[in-house]
């Protein structure tokens, strides 16, 4: 392509080179006809224009209109028995509710989760790219991997996509040898070691409630009724949170599902009188 | 300078009056409609497509099936852009040859799910504009959906409607398959006559309102025995 050599037009991988050594990120034209991306992982791009905006300048012409699930209310938090971890369930494509029952816990292995908000894709691979991470760990070197060193894994790979328009809130807990464990990832390569944590457009009202209610000395059943109100009220005042209320508690011996709980029947029982 | 027109509904036309200087560029995506549905009972999967091809105001073809058979047990639905439901179809059936000739067995429907969900988004950034639903029979041989959005993410469901009129769909199944917002009715388990019924009539509203969804219906119902076709008319305007 004459022109475009003399035009003096870059490439977009050759801008990223820029940024981020070659060989970091794999972004093609198109992916490779004879492997089809299996022996190395490769990611097509738009040609000449950028990536992040690409999608919306799609949206408006001829009735085309890409939509990808987003919106969540996921929390975390410590106490004195380990670590407390809710999501809702609810998906939504735009202003379509494509499932109520989505699963926004991935299960790493028995004493690790992570959890997903944000776009739904951008998670689910990752996290997955993640577990299989953690997993050749445990098989190479004979001892599973921490929290903190899992959760570093994650952050790199966010810090080799910035500024191509992932979306991922997600938070690392398990429990090693240093005890229980709990990291806020983002798409922006943040990583935070914290006690407590809420992500999502519902994280606000998640956070009041837990704010207000929260003791280090709780007991696990009152640990467990909090994270179920932080979810419930915020999927009662977030238009994108809802469904139900998956609960993991996360032990010295590993992770256990608390509950399942419909957000509908758990407000009508917090506010009763309110409807 | 680009336009100003506001979120509009998949397919809605252009307004033709005067709104200020428009940028016009190639877009590589079109809308073909179509609608594409999945329901799981017991033993088996039904995978059911209109056969309208669309785009705008025009129908280029009204035998144009969206169900694509993958293995003896799993059938996808994909709709959106028809030229990369070909092309994704092409690609899932040069992988599936792979891992035939690799590893000496046929893909499991889990594994065709989860392969589909890495090929969706190894084009995150440049995506498949298809919405694709999987029908199949899993390990156990209990019927098993998996539905997508057009970048990978999925999950395994009992049934699912997907493309154009989905949403008009999505809630009639909630209530006759899922029992929602139905109160002291008696569960009983879908049988697959039943399954099949349902499915025609859906199809039948479906027609009657989205302008995408029409001609005829394409279903496709998986048990062990095999994979059977039936085609039934629709509404042709």
């Amino acid at each position: 392509m004459a022109l475009f050599e003399v035009s003096g037009y870059k490439k977009y991988c050759e801008l990223r080179e820029q940024i981020l050594p070659a060989g970091l990120t794999h972004l093609v034209d198109r992916t490779n006809h004879y492997s089809f991306g299996t022996k190395t992982q490769e990611f097509a791009v738009p040609p000449g224009v950028d990536a992040s905006g690409f999608l919306k300048s799609c949206n408006h012409d001829g009735g085309v209109c890409i939509e990808m699930n987003h919106g969540t209310t996921t929390l975390a938090f410590k106490f004195k028995h380990g670590v407390i971890v809710a999501v809702d369930s609810r998906a939504s494509a735009g202003n379509y509710l494509d499932s109520t029952d989505a699963n926004k816990v991935i299960e790493i292995n028995a004493y690790l989760l992570g959890t997903m908000s944000g776009s739904a894709a951008d998670c689910q691979y990752w996290e997955r790219l993640l577990a299989k991470e953690c997993r050749l760990y445990r098989l190479r070197n004979n001892h599973r991997i921490s929290v903190a060193a899992a959760s570093k894994l994650l952050s790199n790979m966010m810090v080799g996509y910035r500024g191509m328009g992932l979306s991922m809130g997600s938070m690392i807990c398990g429990w090693d040898k240093q005890g229980p464990g709990l990291y806020y990832v983002d798409d922006n390569g943040t990583r935070l070691s914290g006690r407590m944590f809420s992500t999502g457009c519902g994280n606000s009202y998640a956070y009041g409630v837990v704010d207000s209610g929260y003791r280090e000395d709780m007991t696990v059943e009152e640990a467990y009724e909090l994270g179920r109100r932080g979810i419930t009220h915020a999927t009662h005042r977030d238009a994108y949170s809802g469904g139900v209320v998956n609960m993991y508690h996360m032990r010295e011996d590993g992770w256990i599902k608390v509950c399942q709980d419909d957000v509908s029947e758990l407000i009508h029982q917090y506010r009763k009188g309110m409807f | 300078m680009l336009s100003s027109q506001h979120f509009g509904d998949p397919g809605k036309m252009k307004d033709y009056h005067y709104t200020g200087p428009v940028e016009h560029k190639f877009s590589p995506y079109a809308f073909n409609g179509g609608t594409v549905l999945a329901v799981a009972g017991e033993d088996f999967a039904i995978v059911a497509s209109d056969t309208r091809l669309s785009e705008g105001y025009s129908i280029h073809s009204r035998d144009s099936p969206k169900c694509y058979k993958l293995t003896d047990t799993t059938v996808i639905g994909c709709s959106g852009f028809h030229g990369d439901c070909l092309t994704l179809t092409k690609i899932i059936d040069a992988r599936l040859k792979m891992y035939k000739h690799s590893n000496n067995k046929t893909m499991t429907s889990g594994a065709i799910a989860a392969m589909l969900s890495t090929i969706l988004y190894s084009r995150r950034f440049f995506p498949y504009y298809v919405y694709n639903i999987i029908g199949g029979l899993d390990e156990e041989g209990k019927g098993a959906v998996y539905s997508f959005d057009p970048v990978g993410s999925y999950q395994r469901d009992t049934y699912k409607a997907g493309g154009s009129a989905s949403a008009m769909l999505q809630p009639l199944l909630d209530n006759q398959i899922g029992f929602k917002n139905m109160e002291g009715v008696e569960h009983v388990p879908l049988t697959k006559d039943k399954a099949v019924q349902l499915v025609k009539d859906v199809f039948i509203s479906a027609a009657e309102r989205d302008v995408y969804t029409g001609d005829a219906l394409r279903v496709c119902v998986i048990t062990k025995e095999g994979i059977n076709e039936e085609t039934i008319p629709l509404r042709k305007d």
